[in-house]
Order: structure tokens, then C-alpha cells, then sequence
């Protein structure tokens, strides 16, 4: 007898997508509808869709939610845990939407140990206004902004928010992962729902880095980006957890 | 030997980015000849004899476009 081994998430709505080939928010939309099925939490959980290319992320997840102005989806996330404690509330947010604009929210969020999750894809750009440098962008990349590679003395370098996030005492889960081959989707789907379900159990404030492929904008086709990810973004940004106090407990 | 399972691939949701046949462990998927409505190549099983139903395919799919049945 076939069986379906792997099938369309219920929690992912059937319109097509408007990201570009290759493009990382795709398969991290499908890893949260997966995880909101496996813990059966769809119709309590609330979408923060961020200011950046997964502006939209609220039209293909079917779950309810709101639209944050640029960078504030954090302090959005706050409001709605705190009036609605029963609800499942996702932060889901660029580098630009977390590093940039948002950075106040973002540190002040994790200082306060918002039980809330923020989902965080770092493509090192930023991607829907064309692919100007990020707070992510590496040293020496080039991108519209840094057309001769970032140039550290004068714009600083790379920020790496999961450390960042790190040296406050608050928060209960960090962990940085990537979406550039099988094993490590497989590795984001499993913090993904760590962290989500250290929500249900009202932990506290969890964070999920997500290394993504931007192919468009970094100007390499997909199978390309996805190894530029793993040659010259993981040795930045190094693939670990930072802080499990599920597991220490 | 025989196949385990397929791949049943949606060509109308597929952008044709390739990252499926980049990770199939077999070598089993390629490039299609036709276009689908928006014009884009998608991936077709060349080998159906081989598939493990690994399910690589599929996980690396950004548009859900593939879903693996298993015999
Ligand atoms: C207040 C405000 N400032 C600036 C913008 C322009 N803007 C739109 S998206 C964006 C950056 C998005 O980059 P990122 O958060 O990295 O997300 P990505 O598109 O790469 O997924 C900027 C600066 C805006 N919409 N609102």
C-alpha cells in the first residue's frame, strides 16, 4: 500500500509564493506550517510578518496574525503575547527588519524575556529593496551599497545576533542554523519546534537563526548560493546551539 | 531494483531554482524540456526505477512542490 511520506502541511496555504527561485523564506514558511501541524497549535498561534521580502509570509501560512512596521515586529509580538497569553506568538523577521531598524526592539525583547519566538533568516541583504548591505553583510561582500565589498574600518563589520543575544541573562533558547542542504533544514525544523514548544509550555523568549540563500541579490544561481551559505557564511556564522535552558534544567 | 517510492512533482509551483536536483543522492532527477505556464523548467524523474523515497527532494523544495509517496 503507498503512503504519503511527505506531504502538503496543512498549515501552509496552497497560493504560490511571489520569492524568487532558490529563495530560503520559502522553505522556512514550509518548516513553521510543518511544526504548527506536528504540534497541532495552527489556530492558536499569531504571525508577526516583518517589513522585508517575507512581508507577505502572513498570506502563506494559514494562521492569523498582524503586520509590524518595519523592525518593530518584536515589540508587536510583545502586545499580543501579553493581551492574549493563550495564543502562540511568532516573530518572523529579516536581518534588515532585526539588525537594522529593529535592532532596539529586538535586544529589548529578548532582555525582557518576551514568551514569544522570533524566527530570524539572515541572508546577509537586503532583499526586497534591491540588495543593499545589511548589518549582516560580510566583510568584503559586494552589494549595491558596498559595490567594492563591505569595508569594515568605515561601516564596521558583520553582526552576529545570536551572540548578541547571548550575553543577555533572559532569554531561553538561541540557536543559529541554515537552510543550505537537507541535514541542515532538517536541524532548523527540529529548533524551530524546540523552540515553539518551549512556547506552549510558557518558557520564555526563544531565538532561531536561520542562514538563507539570497540568489537573486548575491547574484549566484541557487545551487550556488546554497554552497556560498556553507563556504563563506557558516565559518562567520558558526552552527550551534548558544543556550538550551530546557536542557540544563 | 525496484523504486520505493516517487516524487510527485507539481510543475505549475515549481520556479525551477534546482536545489532538488542538487541534493537527489541518486542522480536521478533532471531538467525538464517543456516549459510550465510561467515559462520555467522544472524537475522530471529520469530513473524510475532507483528512487529511494528519500524525501531530499522534497525537503529542499522552497515551494512545496514535491511530495513523495512511498510504496
Ligand atoms: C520605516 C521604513 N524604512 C525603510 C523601509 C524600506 N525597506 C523595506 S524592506 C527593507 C529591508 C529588508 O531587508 P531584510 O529585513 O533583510 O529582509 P529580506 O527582504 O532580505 O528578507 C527596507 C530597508 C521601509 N519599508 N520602512
Amino acid at each position: 500500500m503507498s503512503k504519503m511520506t511527505y506531504a502538503f502541511p496543512q498549515s501552509l496555504s496552497e497560493t504560490r509564493t511571489h520569492y524568487c527561485a532558490g529563495c530560503g523564506h520559502g522553505i522556512v514558511h514550509k518548516l513553521i506550517a510543518q511544526v504548527l501541524d506536528e504540534l497541532n497549535i495552527r489556530e492558536k498561534t499569531l504571525l508577526v510578518a516583518p517589513v522585508g521580502c517575507s512581508v507577505l509570509a502572513y498570506k502563506y501560512l494559514n494562521v492569523d496574525g498582524l503586520e509590524a512596521a518595519h523592525g518593530r515586529a518584536p515589540a508587536v509580538a510583545t502586545g499580543l503575547k501579553r493581551v492574549q497569553k493563550d495564543k502562540i506568538v511568532l516573530s518572523y523577521q529579516g536581518d534588515g527588519d532585526l539588525l537594522a531598524i529593529g535592532a532596539g526592539e529586538t535586544i529589548h525583547a529578548a532582555n525582557r524575556g518576551e514568551d514569544i519566538t522570533v524566527i530570524f533568516l539572515n541572508n546577509a541583504i537586503y532583499g526586497m529593496t534591491g540588495g543593499q548591505m545589511a548589518p549582516t553583510t560580510m566583510e568584503g561582500q559586494k552589494t549595491l551599497t558596498s559595490p567594492q565589498g563591505r569595508d569594515i574600518a568605515d561601516v564596521g563589520s558583520a553582526m552576529r545576533a545570536c551572540e548578541l543575544i547571548d550575553t543577555l541573562e533572559a532569554p531561553y533558547y538561541i540557536e543559529r542554523c541554515s537552510v543550505h542542504d537537507v541535514k541542515n533544514v532538517n536541524r532548523t525544523k527540529n529548533a524551530i519546534k524546540r523552540a515553539i514548544k518551549y512556547q506552549v509550555e510558557g518558557r520564555g523568549y526563544s531565538f532561531v537563526e536561520i542562514l538563507s540563500m539570497c540568489p537573486t541579490n548575491w547574484g549566484l544561481d541557487p545551487v550556488k548560493s546554497a554552497k556560498w551559505i556553507e563556504e563563506d557564511m557558516v565559518p562567520y556564522y558558526p552552527l550551534k546551539k548558544f543556550r538550551d535552558k530546557g536542557e540544563e534544567a | 531494483m525496484a523504486a520505493k517510492g516517487e516524487p510527485l512533482i507539481n510543475s505549475e509551483r515549481c520556479k525551477g531554482c534546482g536545489l532538488c536536483i542538487a541534493n537527489c543522492p541518486k542522480n536521478i532527477l533532471e531538467m525538464s524540456k517543456e516549459f510550465n505556464s510561467d515559462g520555467v523548467t522544472f524537475p522530471t524523474l529520469n530513473d524510475e526505477e532507483t528512487c529511494t523515497a528519500c524525501t531530499f527532494c522534497a525537503t529542499m523544495c522552497p515551494e512545496n512542490a514535491i511530495q513523495i509517496r512511498r510504496f
